[in-house]
């Protein structure tokens, strides 16, 4: 099982009265504010953490709303203009017959990044005050969710390779719908709220649970 | 507890450990959350280096060489990586197209050169050039911006979303791309925090 034979208390940075970098894995003394290895900014722990994360959440959220209401792509084949939002995107896919793309597109569009706001949020609720959750399973969220938002980006790079590709003047032209630009923001907010968060802050609250308890 | 070289704190966790040296193939998990500390690879900055300027190479090809064609009967269209991400470069979208840019050409390419500047050197063993420690840490900071894989899928999707309507030509550009995010990828697996800084320190005291 997980850490089963490191059951003790890890003894942390912080706690040994040293701060770690998070580049360059060096300590240094608490309070030292350049890391002498690789001159990155030292923090113990991001105190703004959660109020960054939070911030980054909402401009996301907000951009995502009109990235699904507006169209993403402007079709004009002759005399004839179609408009396609993110999911009126995905169900031409499968009119095609293309389950296996369609899927992709909605994982991407669709699921990753509203699973992203709920995964946020609920990390960034649980861990500011003492928790019962497993550190380990909230840190593989963390990950997960760290890794899996840049995947979001394939739409906007699907439309800009269609518009590049597809102007043949009267016959067919594709050109770009605001939307993606409202979905690309919303996918970089997500991203920066994700990078915001502290995942030292995770174990912190651990830490003080089991101190509790002991005395 | 006063810090010293052998005293590694995990960048995920915070938990403090004692590694000194690095038996070879042997990989240091951090006792707390399991991330990988130290990876005991002698050959691993040679590696990264060989890798990154072999991307780099790829990267060139890329820009220049048609990456995609579309043929319709009489008419014929081409694209570059360059053409596609200037592709929202009329009104409003033009901030959307340098985003583009920066995210499938530029970033990737910055990144490449930060690492080949910072770790280079130490792969034919010289001292390192003045900036390495701020060109390495660029090229971490720039690694979830760097979105090559990411075009490479969105390619995918538009292929397929095409299929129907015109032939579809692959260019040499094409491959190359696709090369660029499997050697990026077998990279990225070669490197670990605490053993390429302290490579880097041991270069810095030669």
């Amino acid at each position: 099982m997980d850490g089963s034979g490191h059951r003790r208390a890890a003894l942390t940075a912080r706690t040994a009265g040293l701060v770690g970098c998070r580049q360059c894995t060096r300590v240094s003394p608490l309070g030292t504010e350049l890391c002498p290895r690789c001159g990155g900014r030292l923090e113990s722990r991001d105190e703004t953490s959660l109020q960054k994360v939070w911030a980054w959440w909402l401009v996301g959220v907000m951009f995502y709303i009109p990235a699904n209401v507006y169209p993403m792509l402007i079709t004009r084949t002759v005399g004839r203009s179609q408009e396609d939002t993110i999911v009126g995107g995905v169900v031409e896919l499968t009119h095609y017959g293309a389950w296996g793309v369609a899927a992709i597109v909605f994982f991407a569009s669709v699921m990753i990044p509203v699973g992203k706001f709920i995964a946020i949020g609920y990390l960034a609720m649980i861990v500011r005050k003492p928790h019962g959750h497993k550190p380990g399973h909230l840190l593989h969220l963390y990950e997960v969710v760290e890794w899996i938002g840049r995947w979001s980006m394939i739409d906007v790079f699907v439309v800009a390779i269609l518009v590049a590709l597809v102007q043949f003047e009267l016959l067919a032209s594709i050109n770009p719908g605001i939307a993606a630009v409202c979905f690309a923001l919303s996918v970089v907010f997500t991203m920066l709220s994700a990078m915001s968060f502290d995942s030292r802050r995770i174990w912190d609250e651990i830490e003080t649970v089991t101190k509790e308890g002991a005395e | 507890m006063t810090p010293s070289d052998d005293l590694v704190c995990c960048p995920v966790c915070d938990t403090l450990h004692e590694i000194a040296t690095v038996p070879d193939g042997i990989r240091y998990r951090c006792v707390r959350c399991n991330t990988v500390i130290a990876v005991g690879q002698p050959e691993a900055i040679l590696r990264i280096v060989v890798l990154a300027v072999t991307a780099l190479v790829l990267m060139i090809i890329v820009i220049f060489y048609p990456f995609l064609e579309l043929r319709n009967g009489v008419f014929t269209s081409r694209a570059s990586v360059f053409e596609t991400a200037m592709s929202f470069s009329q009104g409003a979208m033009a901030p959307l197209s340098i985003a583009v840019a920066a995210f499938v050409i530029v970033l990737p390419i910055a990144r490449l050169m930060a690492l080949i500047w910072a770790l280079g050197p130490l792969s034919v063993e010289r001292k390192p050039l003045p900036g390495a420690a701020l060109a390495l840490r660029l090229a971490e900071t720039l690694k979830p911006w760097a979105m090559a894989e990411i075009f490479m899928v969105g390619v995918a999707v538009a292929l397929v979303k095409l299929a129907d309507l015109a032939t579809l030509n692959m260019g040499p550009a094409f491959w190359s791309f696709a090369s660029i995010v499997v050697i990026t990828a077998i990279k990225d697996t070669q490197m670990s925090k605490h053993s390429i800084w302290t490579a880097l320190d041991t270069a810095a005291r030669r």
